[in-house]
């Protein structure tokens, strides 16, 4: 059986409204208005054991809503979900045993304590047993190579030093699910491939399923197979990084550097994206038109100095996916 | 059970290390809560000074009033804090990473912190309560020390549980914290003096809705040996301190009400 | 023209949005202050001995410090404090502005605005609303209210120098941090705010007239219901502004002497 199951969950909040003005300040006194926000509209995915999932939106679209109900922390109005075989908001406790969650902008280590005292606290806090915890911790450490930063409080930590010692107290009672949201953000670039490299080792090393919300693209090239895309409360995409280029838009991208610059430039089977001075973007559609042919034309036809192909951006294919959707 | 109680009091330990590292502050804090609440004692004083009595009531009497309800207060300001700044908690969002951890919600909410500065509100207190005792004719019996020890805790469950409530009120909205203010500033302002001078309707707010009368003015009824000026039946005196239990039982049902609310709208 | 009313909606709506607080905060004080009449009934009824201050005039002091409260000198102004404490007043004190009358006049809008914001309510409610024998009583006598204003504008000025050595103190850190803690208590008990001054031992009444407390809440209150006559308003009024003079000059000799530290140490 999928460890996770989701199936048409939907979800609404009220939100009182709050107009502007001094008359509506005093309305609002006494008579509160609402609008209703339709934050899930029916979602619906399963995940097996094991999977490295990448689950993106733009605001608004229901992500957190979703891993909020996911973690058990939150209700839905309807719709049927099973992790593990529990139901997450019935049964919390036994279900968050089972889970790790960390808040890229929200700490859930003890602001005064040294990081090895909110370490032992989780331990109290999960119950884990001493020898699991030793042997647990010490591989942590080792890995986040986080040794020296045991017996500093976390008030003093950098956030590059902060996430890994997050991702340290998340896994200290091994759970074989972990939620991560937006965990690279605001890192430097060494931390970001530490924390990336993280994540892939105990993904692929132990098993952990690991679900990844975030806005930064370049993680979800780095490490994730699956990539769910929600908008508005519906999954618009559900599959491979591939299959989502493929889903919206099959182009690719080939720059070119020329010797000298060019005006009137044009090539049959791709279209000019960007033409500034000696460098020229095309797009063109490897299914008609080979890169192979498209290249050869180029260099017969202009005094080529350099090029590279590469995929579009998921950033482009994301923005395309919320364009179509009028998002 | 157990394992819950150990938790806890590795939850206090944690507190107390983060308020040591203040230290100086901290006696200083301590020195200050002890001396704002004095002056109240003062207060008293200089009006028992002036006017002898306060109705049929001498100031040991009062003084035993006073004690055992700043004793309460004090031992439910430091052990409940976490209840009376729980607004931080819900705007800051930090609730739900308690509901992320597998605990109940009131140990980790009461583990949050352990204020040790309120000691100074609870030495004055005692102070006043052990020179009450000492200026007034008690007869000690075994049950009347179990009746001024159960007033006290019973007094403590009470005041803790307007925090509990408190706090609750937070899942709808954080602004209404003044108001209960109100009930446990206001109650130790009252309940510092014997509830027989007031008049009849104050006084049935705080038998009836806010118990303060049965953790403090019947056990001292039961203590003093004094005909109640009330008319109360003699088991209230010595019945009525467990009607500060049930008053934390039924909050702590309210709060479960809430937490149930906050989980299906959402923050 | 257009500018101020668009400043005064602004200010309407900023309290507004703190509505609940505002409300709660007067309902408190309304509690406390019927709490206490309550007790001073019980008091008055306990002896036929003449009182300093009648039962009117406690009555009615009572109400006039809870509606001015607001007034009372217990602390700093909180925004500047955390300013001083993290640092930032160092671009303050650089600029070529009398920091001294800077401070000062923050110190008038802090106590002005919430006194007037809750003493409107008090007022009528304990004015006009309430039955007799717990009701503020009128003043004495169109002299004695005329008194009572220039008293309470000397109460204004001796509350905001008090404010601003709160203010000041705060930069020594360690000294700053006693003095804020423990001051507050002298001030409560010596403004007439838990007992009303007439009411203390005899003995003390000399020592009371001439502290700087006693003009904040104290001798208004007893110019308003006629307990002192509207005569004396010189010499009071005089005493009110000499310590007022002598705390403004203690404060500005404390600032500066902060301020040469700093310039030499390059702040």
């Amino acid at each position: 059986m999928s460890q996770i199951i989701v199936e048409n969950l939907m979800k609404t909040f009220k939100v009182a409204k709050r107009k502007p003005g001094l008359w509506n300040a005093v309305q609002g006194l006494v008579h509160r208005e609402y609008n209703t926000v339709h934050a899930l509209e029916g979602i619906s995915f399963k995940l097996e054991e094991g999977e490295l999932v990448g689950y993106i939106g733009p605001n608004g679209a229901g992500k957190s809503t979703t891993v909020k109900i996911l973690s058990g922390i939150l209700v839905p109005d309807s719709g049927r979900c099973e992790v593990m075989g529990k139901v997450p908001w019935k049964q919390r406790i036994d279900h968050v045993k089972n889970i790790g969650v960390v808040f890229g902008q929200r700490s859930q280590l003890w602001w005064d304590l040294p990081v090895e005292d909110s370490f032992q606290l989780l331990r109290d806090i999960y119950n884990i047993p001493h020898q699991n915890y030793k042997s647990t911790r010490d591989e942590l450490i080792e890995i986040l190579n986080i040794s020296t930063l045991l017996d500093v409080p976390v008030r003093q930590l950098s956030l590059g030093q902060r996430m890994k010692c997050e991702l340290a107290a998340s896994l200290l009672h091994t759970p074989p699910l972990l939620f991560l949201d937006e965990p690279t953000i605001g890192l430097d670039a060494v931390s970001k491939l530490a924390v990336r490299d993280f994540i892939k080792k105990i993904n692929k090393e132990r098993g952990v399923t690991v679900i990844l919300t975030t806005h930064d693209m370049d993680d979800i090239e780095a490490l994730c197979s699956r990539v769910v895309v929600i908008g508005r409360g519906k999954i618009l995409s559900d599959g491979t990084i591939e299959e989502l280029r493929n889903h919206v838009s099959k182009e690719r991208k080939l720059t070119v550097h020329m010797d000298m610059p060019i005006d009137n430039f044009s090539i049959p089977g791709a279209r000019v994206v960007e033409l500034e001075g000696q460098q020229i973007s095309l797009a063109f559609n490897p299914e008609y038109i080979s890169p192979a042919i498209l290249i050869s034309n180029l260099y017969e036809k202009y005094p080529v100095k350099d090029l590279f192909i590469e995929n579009t951006p998921i950033e482009e294919i994301i923005a395309k996916l919320y364009g179509e959707l009028r998002i | 059970m157990m394992n819950g109680i150990k938790l806890y009091f590795k939850y206090v330990s944690v507190s107390i290390q983060s308020q040591m590292q203040y230290r100086a502050s901290f006696i200083m804090l301590t020195l200050s809560q002890f001396i704002v609440t004095f002056a109240d004692f003062l207060g008293i004083w200089i009006l028992f000074d002036r006017f002898g009595t306060l109705k049929q009531w001498s100031m040991a009497e009062v003084a035993l009033f006073y004690g055992i309800v700043h004793i309460a207060f004090a031992i439910s300001e430091g052990f409940a804090r976490g209840f009376d700044t729980f607004s931080k908690q819900v705007k800051t969002g930090d609730f739900d990473r308690i509901l992320l951890r597998p605990r109940s919600t009131v140990l980790q909410v009461l583990g949050l912190e352990f204020q040790l500065m309120r000691l100074g509100r609870l030495t004055q207190g005692l102070v006043v309560l052990l020179w009450a005792v000492n200026n007034l004719a008690i007869h000690w019996t075994m049950v009347k020390l179990t009746l001024i020890l159960a007033a006290i805790l019973g007094g403590a469950c009470l005041f803790s549980g307007i925090f509990v409530l408190q706090a609750t009120l937070c899942f709808w909205s954080v602004e209404s914290l003044e108001l209960v203010n109100m009930v446990t500033y206001g109650g130790v302002e009252t309940a510092q003096y014997p509830l027989s001078i007031y008049s009849s309707w104050f006084r049935k707010f705080f038998i009836f809705v806010i118990p303060l009368a049965c953790i403090n003015y019947f056990p001292a009824m039961g203590i003093l040996e004094k005909t109640d000026p009330l008319n109360s039946p003699i088991w209230i005196h010595y019945g009525s301190p467990l009607a500060g239990l049930i008053f934390l039982l039924l909050s702590l049902q309210v709060w479960k009400f809430g937490v149930t609310h906050y989980r299906s709208t959402g923050s | 023209m257009k500018g101020y009313i668009s400043l005064l909606r602004l200010r309407f709506m900023l309290l507004l949005q703190y509505r609940i607080a505002a409300f709660a905060g007067v309902c408190t004080q309304l509690l406390f202050g019927f709490v206490r009449v309550m007790v001073f009934i019980a008091f008055y009824q306990s002896t036929s001995k003449v009182q300093p201050i009648s039962y009117e005039g406690t009555i009615t002091y009572i109400w006039l410090s809870q509606a001015l409260l607001g007034l009372l000198p217990w602390n700093g102004d909180s925004e500047l404090q955390t300013m001083i404490r993290t640092g930032n007043v160092a671009y303050e004190l650089c600029r070529p502005v009398d920091i001294y009358n800077l401070w000062f006049s923050r110190a008038v809008a802090q106590r002005t605005a919430p006194t007037l914001l809750r003493a409107i309510p008090i007022f009528i409610v304990a004015l006009l609303l309430l039955p007799g024998k717990y009701a503020m009583g009128y003043p004495h006598s169109c002299t004695s209210f005329l008194a009572w204003i220039i008293s309470m504008f000397g109460a204004l000025l001796l509350s905001c120098a008090i404010t601003n050595i709160f203010n000041i103190v705060t930069l020594w850190t360690v000294a700053g941090d006693g003095i804020t803690r423990l001051l507050p208590a002298v001030i409560i008990l010596f403004s007439g705010m838990i007992v009303p001054l007439p009411l203390f031992p005899q003995w003390m009444q000399g020592i009371l007239k001439y502290l700087p407390f006693s003009g904040i809440v104290d001798i208004p209150a007893r110019f308003y219901s006629g307990h002192i006559q509207p005569s004396q308003i010189v010499s009071l009024f005089f005493i009110q502004i000499i310590w007022t003079i002598l705390l403004i000059l203690m404060g500005k000799w404390l600032l500066s002497r902060k301020m040469k530290l700093i310039v030499v140490q390059g702040g």
